[in-house]
């Protein structure tokens, strides 16, 4: 056999071998063997000196060819065997992916508090602030200011909780409106505010009264504002809290702060106003009071009501959440039954 | 105030309109409306019947078997227990599958072996209400008038098909508490005629009023008083149109007098009282004040402790009366009585309205003196009653009207303008249509250009200034016909202050790290008012609580979760994280106003998370939630912040910290004491913090700069050491800290251990100090000089055993 034969049949052998390599061990004995130092190539090109200086060179490139034609079988096979490997690996690390998930832990805000947030962000985008004030206030601010006087029939319609002759727990957050109508400069433009918070009525707890609720009280002061203005305004919250489909209607009320007053309908949001029983048959549900600011509250907050005027509206976010999720026990809001409050986990 | 439609149509035309459409054009334009319908609604087969024959039922003490005719050929057999049944009655019967009150269905039965075709009724079992039924009848069958023909259905007979509107009055609207206040009103919403009749009154030629009685009355107390006397009337049953008109407005007829008072007191919402004059004792009538130590007994009954500022009507200086809320008993009428003294007064609203307070003592009169009645319609409701008793007690009136403190009736002038109107509701209404407006309320108006003069009657005390005015124009025009705009004008940043943004913040921060959000009550009990408080200082407790659960306003938000957590134990729910944002109160000496103080504070007990198939079950601990607070104070920029071992009630000794950011005092964090927990009902652990926010709203804040970060590899060397357990974490922090050098970044505690091969007493740390330098790589030997100075100060300060 000359070398020429003995190549071809180490080539031969050789992607033979290769072709049988199961694991990447096995390829790699088979590349030292075929190609290495001590390799049969190696050996057989050895062999070379014996030949004519013509015949070398020929020998010799037809060795190159195999060595190349070998080391890219190996390095094939090599990579397929990797290939292999990596799918075995892969398969045996298969996992169910229904098993349940490791639990992350994320707390709730307050269903109440969700209420009023998104009611503090449709009005800071309208350009209002948003005004704290104290919970125990003066009789003066709670109601004198508020055109209530000593004695006033309507007094009967907010029972109170007194802590002394002059002090008392708010019993509504409108207080926070007189307070800054007194201290705002309107030479700085309109005052536009909203003020929302806990408010106290001295009532028996029962599933429909809570002696501590909230409120949120709207306020706008201006040259020319109109009860255009109030319609639009609240047909805004109105859409903003039920819906983008709901409507409003005004109904003539009463409020001592305001004239005109009115309550504020909304078209029923569970059947759209064809009637049903949350809004009791009649396609509207009552959701909250307005009206434009007495000329007496301006006066008595040093405002010129010949000069400004505006409206006020005041809403129950412990009532939205009631009618919105239909919660039928207002004590829920306040005894935080952990299983209550992460029912309202889910944004919007 | 109920109005019957039937009553209404006498004075302006309703007949025409839908029930329902009236009662919803109401609500639109004036006052809520709670109800409307008939009383028979709902009922069906109840005719009138006549009994020919009433015997007692042989198997029964109490029980009648009466021959009914129900107006068909043969009579019927009913049993009847009523005690006041008796043959030759005109009387209701309920026929078998008849329908009563309560949709109560009745058949055709046999009681104790007798047939009953139906059942004999009480008015209350067709669904009068108990407090409307005639004295007479309350506790058996009603007997109808002798005219009644038997087998006609028994409502036209009873009222019971006339519609009743419920009105809700507002406390302004006090003019619609009258039959002829709601007739205005419903002209004006509907454009239509009111139609009033005026009463005739026939007085005595000879007799004059003066020789029977004579009234005074200071002017603030009642303005107008007035008297008239009818003579020689019989007290007896008042017709029966006469009846069902009060009962359908929920008042009890009584007698022709008396029934008379109430009737036109719903006519005209004036309140009359009708006394025996005989009684009074005296000639002159005198209103005043109530005296020290006065009593009297009201018509009810019950003995009322007089008070200096009740007014009364008094005779020979004896109280009477007690003005505009309730009668005496003495002086009432009674079917003796001959002589009627019938008052008519405008008495002073807000006195009213503390004795009817106090009192509790809310009568129809009482309703209209606090709301305000119609000062001008006085003498015309006086001659009315007066006219109506002499025509039904068949007396006499006599001549002249006792009368003091008469007032002006002239109507009120308030000047508007068009434009004014329309700047207020955005509309473009032209005079012409607001004077049209007007005409329908019964404003007469004066228009120059485009201003307006109106002049409000007396019957609608309720305007009073141009606002009232616009709302009249705003809701007769129809509040669905307003343009709907936004605010235009100068605009204004909406934005949060900085107080708020970091309140907010931190309700969020604490929802991410697992705390559901609470909002408990802000008053309790003073006990738990006053405890876990951040600050001396004194409860603030209610004048007049509602119940002893609520007395006092809270000084901590800890007590309230505590509440919470006990309602979730006793319902079964024992891993609970809550946390609570608001405020508390705290009042210094000599003040009575407490300050209010933003706080925050958490309480959490349990699983942190339940044992999952790959995780093991993570009970919270002080350092689960140490990490919270952590959290918290670092989000809200706090980096100073120290915990230092403190004692306080209710607080476990051994493991309860002070927060610190720097000198400040924030709050606490700790293990509630097991006895404070047991008070609660809680059995397991509860780890709870509270946070004075406003210390860290007032914190100075730095302010954010950027740091390189180090291109350089850090350093790192762990320590050992084993010192006494006295020593605490932070000492050696703090003194690595400050004998680090300038290139110790970070300290990490990785071991903390007591036990075996530790001495008792001691406890063995381990920390990783992590050295970097960001301008060059750390030299190994500048690392181990600096490692070496710290641990050679451990072993001088705390006698530190290296290990």
């Amino acid at each position: 056999m000359n070398l020429r034969e003995k190549l071809e049949e180490i080539k031969q052998n050789g992607l033979e071998e290769i072709r049988r390599a199961e694991d990447t061990k096995h390829i790699n004995d088979v590349r030292v063997e075929l190609l290495g130092k001590k390799g049969s190539i190696t050996e057989v090109l050895r062999g070379m000196r014996d030949l004519s200086a013509e015949e070398r060179p020929k020998v010799g490139s037809f060795a190159n060819t195999i060595r190349d034609e070998l080391t890219q079988a190996i390095a094939a096979k090599h990579a397929e065997l990797e290939e292999l490997k990596l799918a075995k690996r892969l398969e045996s690390e298969t996992i169910d992916v229904t098993l349940p998930a490791t639990p992350v832990k994320t707390g709730t805000p307050h269903v109440l508090v969700q209420v009023i947030d998104e009611i503090e962000k449709l009005f800071l985008g309208m350009g209002f602030q948003v005004v704290d004030g104290p919970e125990i206030e003066e009789d003066h601010y709670n109601f004198e200011m508020l055109n209530l006087p000593q004695d006033h029939p309507a007094r009967d319609m907010q029972d109170t909780f007194y802590i002394t002759k002059q002090l008392l727990m708010r019993t509504q957050t409108s207080p926070v409106q007189a307070r800054t109508m007194e201290v705002h400069d309107f030479s700085k433009g309109p005052l536009k505010m909203i003020s929302p918070g806990k408010v106290y009525r001295r009532d028996t707890d029962d599933a429909t009264h809570s002696h501590q609720f909230h409120q949120v009280e709207g306020l706008v002061i201006d040259k020319n504002i109109t009860m255009g203005d109030l319609k639009g305004t609240l047909e805004l919250i109105a859409k903003t809290v039920f819906g983008q489909q709901r409507e409003i209607r005004l109904r003539p009320s009463y409020f001592p702060f305001t004239e005109p007053s009115v309550e504020v309908d909304v078209s029923c949001f569970k059947c759209g106003g064809k009637g049903c029983s949350v809004c009791k048959q009649t396609g509207w549900i009552e959701v909250l009071g307005a009206g434009m600011v007495h000329p007496n509250v301006l006066k008595m907050a040093g405002v010129d009501p010949e000069v400004y005027g505006g409206f006020a509206f005041g809403l129950g976010p412990d009532r939205f959440a009631m009618l919105k999720y239909g919660v039928d026990d207002i004590r829920e809001f306040y005894l935080n039954d952990v299983r209550f409050l992460q029912q309202f986990a889910q944004k919007g | 105030m109920k109005v019957s439609t039937k009553w209404l149509n006498e004075y302006v035309p309703v007949a025409d309109l839908e029930p329902l459409a009236l009662a919803e054009k109401i609500e639109r334009t004036a006052v809520e409306v709670a109800s409307t319908g008939k009383l028979e609604d709902g009922l069906k087969k109840i005719v009138v019947g006549y009994t020919l024959d009433v015997k007692d039922h042989p198997n029964s003490d109490h029980l009648h078997i009466c021959q009914v005719d129900i107006g068909e050929e043969e009579p019927s057999q009913i049993v009847c227990g009523a005690p006041n049944i008796k043959a030759g009655q005109k009387v209701i019967v309920a026929l078998p599958n008849s329908r009563i009150a309560g949709n109560v269905k009745i058949k055709r039965g046999k009681m104790r072996g007798e047939v009953s075709e139906g059942m004999i009724c009480a008015l209350q079992e067709l669904g009068f209400p108990e407090s409307v039924v005639p004295k007479e009848f309350a506790d058996g069958i009603y007997v109808l008038p002798e005219d009644a023909k038997p087998g006609e259905p028994v409502f036209g007979y009873l009222g019971m098909d006339e519609t009743v509107i419920d009105l809700d009055i507002t406390p302004n609207r006090g003019d619609l508490l009258s039959t002829r206040g709601a007739a205005h009103e419903i002209a004006a919403i509907y454009d239509r005629e009111v139609t009033l009749p005026v009463p005739n009154v026939v007085e005595s030629a000879t007799d004059e009023i003066a020789d029977h009685v004579t009234v005074s009355a200071p002017e603030e107390l009642a303005k107008p008083y007035m008297m008239r006397v009818i003579k020689d009337v019989k007290v007896k049953e008042s017709p029966m149109w006469l009846q069902t008109r009060l009962w359908n407005a929920g008042i009890r007829p009584l007698n022709n007098i008396v029934d008379v008072t109430n009737y036109i007191l719903l006519d005209y919402g004036q309140p009359l009282h009708a006394f025996d004059l005989d009684k009074l004792g005296s000639k002159q009538v005198v209103v005043r004040l109530a005296k020290e130590g006065e009593v009297l007994v009201t018509l009810d009954g019950e003995e009322r402790k007089l008070q200096l500022n009740d007014i009364v009507i008094a005779a020979n200086d004896v109280p009477v009366a007690l003005a505009g809320t309730m009668g005496g008993l003495d002086t009432e009428i009674s079917d003796e009585t001959t002589t009627v003294a019938l008052e008519a007064a405008v008495f002073d609203g807000h006195r009213i309205r503390k004795t009817s307070r106090r009192e509790n003592l809310h009568s129809e009169a009482s309703m209209r003196f606090e709301r305000g009645v119609d000062v001008s319609a006085v003498r015309e409701a006086l001659d009315a009653a007066a006219a109506m008793i002499a025509e039904l007690g068949e007396g006499q009136v006599v001549k002249g009207v006792a009368s003091v403190n008469e007032p002006e009736t002239t109507p009120t002038k308030i000047k508007t303008s068009a434009s004014h109107i329309n700047k207020v509701l955005g509309t473009e209404l032209t005079v012409e249509q607001i004077q049209a407006i007007f005409d329908r309320l019964g404003f007469e108006t004066t228009v120059v250009a485009d201003d307006l003069t109106v002049y409000v009657p007396t019957r609608r005390w309720d305007i009073a200034i141009e606002a009232d005015l616009v709302e009249e124009v705003a809701r007769i025009y129809g509040y669905d016909n307003l343009p709907t705009t936004l605010p235009a004008g100068q605009t204004t940043p909406g934005s949060y202050t900085p107080a708020q943004k970091l309140i907010r913040q931190a309700r969020q921060t604490l929802e991410a790290t697992g705390l559901d959000q609470a909002i408990s009550y802000g008053l309790t009990t003073e006990e738990k008012a006053k405890r876990f408080a951040l600050e001396e200082a004194l409860p603030t407790n209610l004048d007049f609580p509602m119940s002893s659960e609520h007395t006092t306003v809270r000084m901590n938000l800890v007590s309230g979760l505590l509440d919470d957590l006990a309602y979730n134990a006793a319902r079964k729910v024992n891993d609970v994280a809550l946390y609570e944002q608001g405020r508390v109160f705290f009042r210094d000496e000599d003040q009575t106003r407490p300050r209010e103080v933003e706080h925050i504070a958490g309480a959490v007990t349990g699983l942190v998370n339940e044992a999952n198939w790959n995780t093991t079950k993570q009970e919270v601990d002080f350092f689960y939630l140490k990490g919270i607070v952590a959290n918290l104070l670092h989000e809200l920029g706090v980096t100073n912040e120290t915990y230092q071992a403190t004692a306080m009630p209710d607080m476990h000794p051994g493991r309860t910290a002070a927060i610190y950011a720097g000198e400040t005092y924030l709050g606490f964090i700790g293990e509630v004491h097991p006895n404070t927990a047991k008070e609660y009902k809680l059995k397991q652990r509860v780890y709870v913090f509270e946070l004075d926010l406003q210390k860290v709203i007032e914190l100075p804040k730095e302010a954010k700069l950027y740091t390189p970060v180090s291109k350089y590899p850090s350093i790192t060397r762990d320590i050992a050491l084993a010192v006494s357990t006295a020593v605490t974490n932070q000492q050696i922090e703090d003194c690595i800290r400050k004998n680090g050098g300038a290139f110790l970044k970070d300290i990490k505690l990785f071991d903390v251990y007591q036990g075996e091969h530790i001495m008792d007493g001691f406890k063995s740390l381990a920390y990783t100090l992590v050295y970097s330098d960001p301008n060059a790589t750390l030299q190994d030997e500048a690392v181990t000089k600096a490692f070496e100075k710290v641990q050679a100060k451990l072993v001088e300060e705390f006698k530190a055993d290296i290990r």
